[in-house]
């Protein structure tokens, strides 16, 4: 969990290039590997915004984020965990509806048709 | 300033504490407390959920925090040793000495163990405490590496029960042993002991009645118990659980009056015979009873404290106590109410006795037909809030009380009364003592709306929890009562039902999420309203889950169920349980070959654990070379059709039952619908197949074919009910065909067909009067509408592995090739995750 921190645009020092746009999934989720880490990508296609956070939901410790259903709450883009369906802001990577511990999110930029994450290591 | 002590920080002498801390007068008076044990107040009655996660906090009642905030003083781990009622001083046994202006016992009771030779051996437990349970669990965990290890429990009351549930769960085989000729002698009758007997026999525990224990064996720990009748029981652990004993010696000790059999005696105001010292809870002799449940124990703190606080409209104890008790034991429910063993001639009983399905009720009315008096459910208590408010608000019975337990038969219409036609005194919550009148007050003054808008107004349905079923009645028909529609839409952005919402989206032919969003909806989506969708363009277009991969639930969206630790188990059909030695040798060649956990499963398939999602592909291509489709274990669809072997090989079958099981799965696989669809088929009434545990079931009879609709397993089992028969099986598949299109079409999401049969206005006749008498002029329609599914089916994995961009989903990473690192540990020569 220490692993991974939320990373806010202005302190980003790496973008990383996650790979092209069209090899990720629209209006859902796909992983990518930063090192060790696994971040999971979501396009919302109707808004036509990026978010990134940490794969491993912080409930039960497991590697699934990225495969978990995408909506809005309020306003509030979020993601729902496969497993047990917490749900955590991608802008902020709050728990919605319980109270476990948030997860990191990182920024996300489109450039030339690449999707870039950032990072600060 | 004046000062209140209670000692005793269990259940009840934390009700009082927290009356307190809401009472008007409060500031008039300083409240301290003493608790022997060493953590603040936690709940008994649900003491075994410890068992499941050993988590206390989970049990806690308050905090200290929330003693510190009220300004109660709390000092645990501090036992009251001194008591003089004529200075009203008290002393404790690290010498604090401090006096009192009233003073409340509320010391509770200790497990009552028999004198019995070796009772002193390791391995012999009660049941009350946290503690208690620690030393259970450490001991059984010891026990475990001992092969053939077998628990008992002494007791085979409420409390002994459960701790034999709480062993059974621990994995050791439980015997329970009772004194008495029959369980739970204080709440049940023969019939109904009877009948848990054999439901209980039936899970696996040991029920031994009428013994007698004569010794506890063992060199040091206990081997065995040993019986007055000179038989002998092997026990490696012993939980005893025969009654309890009121803690009176300190009352005893001061002088207090005390009953001839323990007890400290109390009055209608629960006063002791010291002036100003009250006593409560299962300390209390009152009527000469000791009350062992948490709702008396309640009252008695609610009506010492008004009587402290001497208030205008503070009440004393009734004359009798109301001991209803509704509880689910290991997978039964059991409950009584009111006069359970009326004496002869004082009332008339009916009896509803289903041996083969565990269930027995009885209810004993007034001579004249008009009083219930009271009654036992064993098997099925779904009825017990009902009939418990009926008796305790003394209404009106229907002229065949018999309605109340069997409910009307032949024309529609729900026996007895409903929530409406009770009176507003009528107590909802007994734990809490909250009446209708209250409840309905807050939904009148639109101070709340939904059952968690009355629970945080009232605390209704915080203590035992019984009467959450009725609440959210209450709401319900409250909210009807007023003219509003109750709609159950389906989420922030769709202000429609299901039904709705799938007539509007064949209205207007919508054939993507997005434009049913744009269409109809607003927002973006979310979890809730993206798979719903998904089932309604299933079940309109016959769509696989391949089209709109991004708007399917995970499981559906990977066409895999996942599991613990993010891998997926993969389940190919094999209709009705058929399958050659060949196909049988293909599963286990995948399962070998990429080292998958293999198990049987409960729909007669057999399911392969812990595939990565980037071996889902692989794997099903060489299934499907070998002859297998996709199970739809994943998907809220039908997942199978369950066959007993029938007349084919069975003496005893009326017909080829699993012939019949196969054409029926093969016609509805890949079905899509609100929630999961299971199927059964029977060769005959010995139903080896549960067909009546499924949402359809066909029972072969001389005749054709009984069919039965709405049943199933799970948490909330429940038969499925006859929908028509004896018929030929071509019409029994005209009916399912028109039953299922019509639940399809009309079942909000993620309601099975079940609890979907419970809200249709008129039951079981009225469906009956939908797909047999073609009432509504709909059946060819559906029926037409069926065949177009059954005509779309493909396989949605055939579909998925050879379109090279539906598999790209099956990639774990998308910028690099490498493959998921997951740990596993061995299992009985298999594997299963890493635990947590």
């Amino acid at each position: 969990m220490t692993a991974y921190q939320t990373i806010l645009p202005n302190q980003v020092t790496t973008w990383f290039r996650a790979g092209r746009t069209d090899q990720f999934p629209v209006g859902a989720g796909a992983t990518i590997k930063y090192g060790q880490r696994q971040i999971a990508v979501f396009y919302f296609n109707r808004t036509q915004r990026w978010y990134a956070c940490q794969n491993l939901c912080p409930h039960k410790l497991e590697n699934v984020l990225g495969r978990g259903l995408i909506g809005e709450q309020d306003g509030v883009p979020k993601v729902a965990c496969p497993l047990h369906k917490r749900t955590f802001s991608l802008e902020t990577g709050e728990n919605l509806n319980g109270d476990c511990p948030p997860v990191a999110v990182f920024p996300v930029r489109i450039e030339g048709g690449d999707v870039y994450v950032g990072f600060i290591d | 300033m004046q000062q209140i002590v209670v000692i005793g920080n269990g259940m009840v002498g934390h009700k009082f504490c927290d009356l307190f801390a809401r009472h008007p007068r409060r500031h008039a008076f300083q409240l301290t407390v003493f608790g022997e044990e060493q953590r603040p107040a936690y709940d008994r009655v649900h003491l075994s959920a410890y068992f499941t996660d050993r988590d206390a906090d989970k049990l806690s009642l308050a905090t200290r925090e929330w003693y510190a905030e009220n300004q109660i003083e709390l000092r645990t781990g501090e036992l009251v040793t001194e008591l003089d009622t004529a200075n009203r001083q008290l002393g404790t046994h690290l010498g604090y000495e401090m006096h009192y202006d009233y003073l409340v016992l509320a010391t509770g009771s200790v497990p009552f163990v028999p004198p019995i030779p070796g009772k002193e051996k390791s391995g012999v437990f009660v049941y009350r405490t946290i503690e208690d349970l620690d030393a259970i669990l450490d001991y059984a965990a010891k026990l475990r590496e001992l092969p053939g290890a077998r628990s008992v429990v002494m007791g085979g009351g409420l409390l002994g029960l459960e701790a034999a549930k709480a062993t059974l769960d621990m994995g050791l085989p439980t015997d329970v042993v009772e004194f008495a000729p029959r369980l739970m002698p204080r709440q049940l009758d023969e019939g109904g002991a009877a009948t848990l007997t054999s439901t209980l026999e039936g899970l696996g525990l040991g029920v031994h009645l009428s013994k007698s224990t004569s010794a506890v064996g063992g060199n040091g720990c206990i081997t065995h118990l040993d019986f007055s009748d000179g038989s002998q029981l092997e026990a490696d652990l012993l939980i005893i659980s025969a009654g309890i004993r009121p803690r009176d010696e300190l009352a005893r000790k001061a002088g207090i009056e005390v009953g001839p059999r323990g007890g400290i005696l109390a009055d209608e105001y629960m006063r002791t015979s010291a002036p100003d010292v009250f006593v409560i809870g299962e300390a209390a002799l009152y009527r000469e009873m000791i009350y062992g449940l948490v709702a008396p124990g309640y009252d008695m703190a609610r009506v010492s404290l008004s009587t402290i606080m001497a208030d205008a409209d503070g009440g004393c104890m009734p004359e009798s106590i109301d001991l209803s008790t509704k509880l689910k034991l290991i997978g039964t429910d059991v409950a009584s109410f009111g006069e359970c063993f009326p004496e002869p001639g004082t009332a008339r009983s009916i009896v509803y006795h289903d041996e083969a399905a565990g269930i027995y009720k009885r209810i004993n009315v007034s001579p004249d037909g008009s009083r219930l008096l009271g009654g036992i459910l064993v098997g099925d208590a779904a009825d017990y809030n009902m009939l418990h408010q009926i008796y305790k608000n003394a209404m009106a019975l229907p002229p065949q009380p018999e309605d109340l337990i069997l409910g009307t038969r032949g024309s529609g219409g729900d026996a007895g009364a409903g929530i409406m036609d009770l009176p507003d005194a009528a107590v909802i919550c007994s734990c809490e003592n909250v009446t209708k009148g209250t409840l309905c007050g807050h939904l009148s003054a639109e101070q709340a709306h939904s059952v968690k808008d009355l629970v945080a107004c009232t605390k209704a349905g915080t203590g035992c929890g019984g009467c959450k079923p009725i609440l959210s009645d209450l709401v319900e028909n409250y909210l009807k009562s007023q003219g509003r529609v109750v709609r159950n839409t389906l989420c922030e952005h769709f202000a429609y039902t299901r039904q709705e919402l799938r007539d509007l989206i064949v209205l207007k032919q919508l054939r993507t999420y997005d434009e049913a969003l744009d269409e109809l909806g607003h927002g973006h989506g979310c979890e809730t309203c993206k798979p719903a969708l998904a089932g309604i363009f299933a079940t309109v277009y016959a769509e696989t889950a391949n089209p709109q991969a991004a708007i399917q639930d995970t499981n559906d969206r990977f066409l895999a169920n996942i599991q613990r630790n993010g891998t997926y188990s993969v389940v190919p059909r094999v209709p009705a349980g058929e399958i050659t030695p060949d196909k049988l040798i293909a599963i286990g060649a995948v399962a070998k070959k990429y080292g998958l956990y293999t198990k049987i499963t409960g729909g007669q398939r057999i399911d392969l654990f812990g595939a990565r999602l980037d071996q889902l592909p692989p794997i099903w291509e060489e299934l499907i070379a070998a002859g297998f489709e996709s199970g739809h274990a994943y998907g809220k669809s039908l997942r199978t059709v369950k066959s007993c072997v029938g007349s084919t090989w069975c003496r005893y079958g009326m017909d080829e039952s699993v012939t019949f099981a196969i054409e029926i799965e093969e016609r509805y696989k890949g079905l899509r619908s609100p929630h999961k669809l299971k199927g059964g088929v029977s060769g005959c009434i010995r139903e080896c197949a549960e067909a009546r545990g499924k949402d359809f079931g066909l029972i072969a009879v001389e005749e054709g074919y009984n069919v039965y609709v709405c049943g199933n397993g799970g948490a909330r089992p429940k038969h499925a009910e006859l929908l028509a028969g004896p018929v030929d099986r071509q019409t029994a598949v005209r009916y399912l065909d028109r039953f299922l299109m019509f639940y399809l079409r009309t079942a909000g999401p993620l309601v099975r067909t079940a609890k979907w049969l419970e809200g249709l206005e008129g039951g079981i006749a009225y469906l009956r009067s939908v797909v047999v008498d073609d009432v509504l002029g709909i059946n060819e329609e559906l029926e037409t509408e069926m065949q177009g599914l059954v005509n779309g089916y493909r396989c949605e994995w055939k579909e998925a592995v050879n379109d090279p961009a539906l598999r790209a989903r099956f990639r774990p990473f998308v910028n690099t090739d490498e493959a998921e690192e997951l740990e596993f540990v061995a299992l009985r020569e298999q594997k299963m995750p890493k635990p947590w």
